[in-house]
């Protein structure tokens, strides 16, 4: 890990204040990402993986907020900056797609407005550099006849044109990292291979470091350098992407990887975890997964593990200290 | 686009030949004409030769026929009370009552969606609470009331203001405008706020709702992560969204502001519309009320027409719909 690092979370704590208690989202989470690296960030719904990009990017829903650790963007600190100051990083540092294309766009304007508008508001552009700009970047996400699309409207496109759209804006300001939230969910899967091989080509041809939230591991072995498998808003292990797919150290990293069925082999049945993930006011003493884990031990119920270092990975778990009980 | 606007002119024909129909109505079951017109010591013979000569021996078809031809033309014949024509009893005290409820409207507006979109912006914050409490009067005042007390502490006790009247009216062609003088605009003042302070209010509250709902939306989410400005964001992609409906209520109340500035107009002596209409229930003079009903109706069809059009300016998806719906 020689290059520089372009993002840098450190024990990163994500709260909401409720009537009820306080319910820690995210907690305690240290990544990093470097420069053009796509790290994929896997887990259940409700694991704190969109929690943590939002929390990068500023826009924690209210009452959620940051309640301690530190993220950094090229070694300034950005999670305590005014919000006019976070709004200039916003978009032209750090870029985002999010889950549903077909709510991402504002309806009663036109793409190529919104596309200027973006454009304008962090490049120094006149009107018609910035439109010709619209132009181009529509067809660099393979928009057929851009120039005239531009004028549409976003009803006007379907869905998978529209996420194409949702990533023209997003890499409208030539952004270092995007976040890119579940950004195929929502669409056809035949659209979806689609998608993630634009968004995988536009990135290495300017540059851009992306962190990719996903639940589907399968995006992720093809298109991410590394990985983190987020559990209980918790890291449960962070690695390079085939380490953690054919190596993968924690319990319940082994229980997602059995759970996904391979070409070649023959399997009767597909693994699977029992149990669900613990709700957030819930999350047991110790290890958050010990009451899943087939292999907990007494240490597991008692202390909570951190990440520590297992072959090229990390693993949350006290089996990579105490391999005897596996 | 204009397939539909075709269709709902349509629809608007049907709805005043109904309206029509009600005016219509109200000369045969509101009292017999002739009794009203002719003395009780009439011989019956001159009654039914009085009759006849009205027309109001002809079948009911007939006689409707003839009340929509007329009433296109304007014409709605005597007022009992003033034995003026109708059409221009109301045509001269029109344009007082639109001035009124226009400038009405404009400061609802002008002040509602400001308040709304403040309050909506910064639900927490203590201004937006004050407002919301003062809006609860606003909404819950009865109409005179409001306008009693204002013309207490603005025409009595400070003398700032005339509690009644136009002022000085200047005629431009048919129109006469109370707008192009001092006196005129002093005047409008007070029944204007009195009568758009409930629209204020509602469309204050309205207004916030929408921002709120909308603020919430994936889009303005998105907006923010492409880095807009808080005022592109709240301004441009927010309240462009809460429009459609504001306009709906706009219009909707626009029309009743014009129909129900009858107690405005008469705390203020406003000499519009709405005060010939209530001399007029006061004498039973028909033909005037049955003229009101047809020109409040015919507004209200007006203005719903706009509004419908105005949906298709700020909405492009009901642009495409219709498109589609007139390709089929």
């Amino acid at each position: 890990m020689s290059s520089p690092k372009l993002l840098e979370v450190r024990n990163l704590r994500v709260e909401f204040p409720t009537r009820r208690g306080t319910l820690v989202a995210v907690d305690d989470v240290s990544l990093d990402i470097s420069a053009g690296e796509v790290l994929g960030v896997v887990g259940e719904s409700g694991a704190g993986k969109s929690m943590t990009g939002a929390a990068i990017i500023g826009l924690l829903e209210p009452p959620g907020r940051i309640a301690a650790g530190e993220i950094r963007l090229e070694g300034r600190r950005i999670d305590n900056l005014p919000y006019h100051e976070m709004r200039k990083i916003r978009g032209r540092q750090i870029g985002a797609i999010f889950q549903d294309p077909l709510t991402s766009l504002n309806p009663l304007y036109r793409v190529g407005d919104q596309l200027v508008e973006t454009i304008q508001t962090h490049l120094p552009l006149n009107q018609a550099q910035a439109r010709a700009r619209a132009v181009k970047l529509l067809e660099d996400v393979g928009i057929p006849s851009a120039s005239e699309r531009i004028n549409a409207y976003p009803h006007q496109f379907s869905g998978g044109m529209r996420q194409r759209v949702v990533i023209a804006l997003a890499l409208a300001a030539e952004p270092k990292l995007i976040i890119a939230d579940e950004p195929t969910t929502a669409l056809d899967v035949s659209i979806q291979a689609q998608i993630i091989q634009l968004l995988k080509r536009l990135c290495r041809e300017h540059g851009t470091a992306v962190m990719l939230v996903t639940h589907d591991m399968g995006v992720i072995a093809e298109t991410a350098d590394r990985v983190a498998v987020m559990y209980a808003g918790r890291i449960a292990e962070i690695g390079p992407v085939q380490d953690v797919i054919k190596r993968p150290h924690h319990p319940y990293t082994v229980g997602l990887m059995g759970a996904i069925p391979a070409m070649g082999h023959k399997v009767e049945r597909l693994t699977q975890i029992d149990g669900s993930m613990p709700r957030l006011n819930a999350i047991p003493k110790g290890c958050a997964f010990n009451p899943r884990c087939p292999k907990a031990f007494d240490k597991c119920f008692r202390d909570r593990p951190e990440p520590m270092p297992a072959g090229t990975s990390q693993a949350a778990c006290w089996l990579v200290q105490e391999p005897a009980h596996v | 686009m204009i397939a539909f606007i075709i269709r709902r002119l349509v629809q608007a024909a049907l709805v005043m030949l109904a309206v029509a129909f009600i005016a219509f109505a109200m000369f045969n079951f509101v009292g017999d004409p002739v009794a009203i017109m002719a003395g009780q010591d009439l011989p019956a013979e001159q009654r039914i030769e009085l009759r006849k000569s009205l027309g109001l021996d002809d079948p009911t078809p007939v006689r409707f026929a003839r009340f929509v031809g007329n009433a296109v033309q304007g014409k709605f014949g005597l007022s009992y009370r003033t034995a003026e024509p109708v059409g221009k009893m109301i045509v001269e005290r029109l344009p007082a009552t639109l001035e009124l409820s226009v400038m009405a409207m404009i400061v609802a507006l002008a002040v509602g969606i400001p308040m709304g979109v403040f309050s909506g912006l910064y639900p927490q914050h203590w201004l937006s609470r004050a407002m919301m409490t003062v809006s609860l009067i606003g909404i819950s005042l009865p109409t005179f009331l409001i306008g009693i007390l204002l013309i207490l502490i603005f025409a009595v006790m400070l003398g700032w203001l005339p509690s009644f009247g136009r002022g000085d009216v200047i005629r431009i062609g048919g129109w006469s405008t109370g707008l192009l003088s001092v006196s005129g605009w002093k005047a409008i003042i007070l029944p204007a706020i009195t009568l758009g302070l409930f629209q204020m209010t509602l469309i204050m509250r309205l207004v916030r709702s929408e921002m709120l709902e909308v603020l919430r939306t994936d889009y303005i989410k998105f907006a923010r992560a492409r880095g807009l400005s808080n005022r592109a964001v709240h301004f441009g992609h927010a309240l462009k969204n809460t429009l459609v409906p504001v306009i709906t209520i706009t219009g909707l109340q626009l029309g009743s502001i014009i129909a129900f500035a009858i107690i405005t107009e008469t705390v203020f002596s406003w000499p519009g519309v709405g005060l010939l209409f209530l001399q007029s229930v006061q004498a039973v003079d028909i033909p005037v009320m049955a003229a009101y009903l047809v020109a409040i109706g015919l507004l209200f069809v007006l203005i719903n027409l706009i509004v419908d059009i105005l949906y298709f300016v700020v909405d492009p998806r009901l642009r495409s719909q219709s498109a589609k719906a007139g390709a089929k």
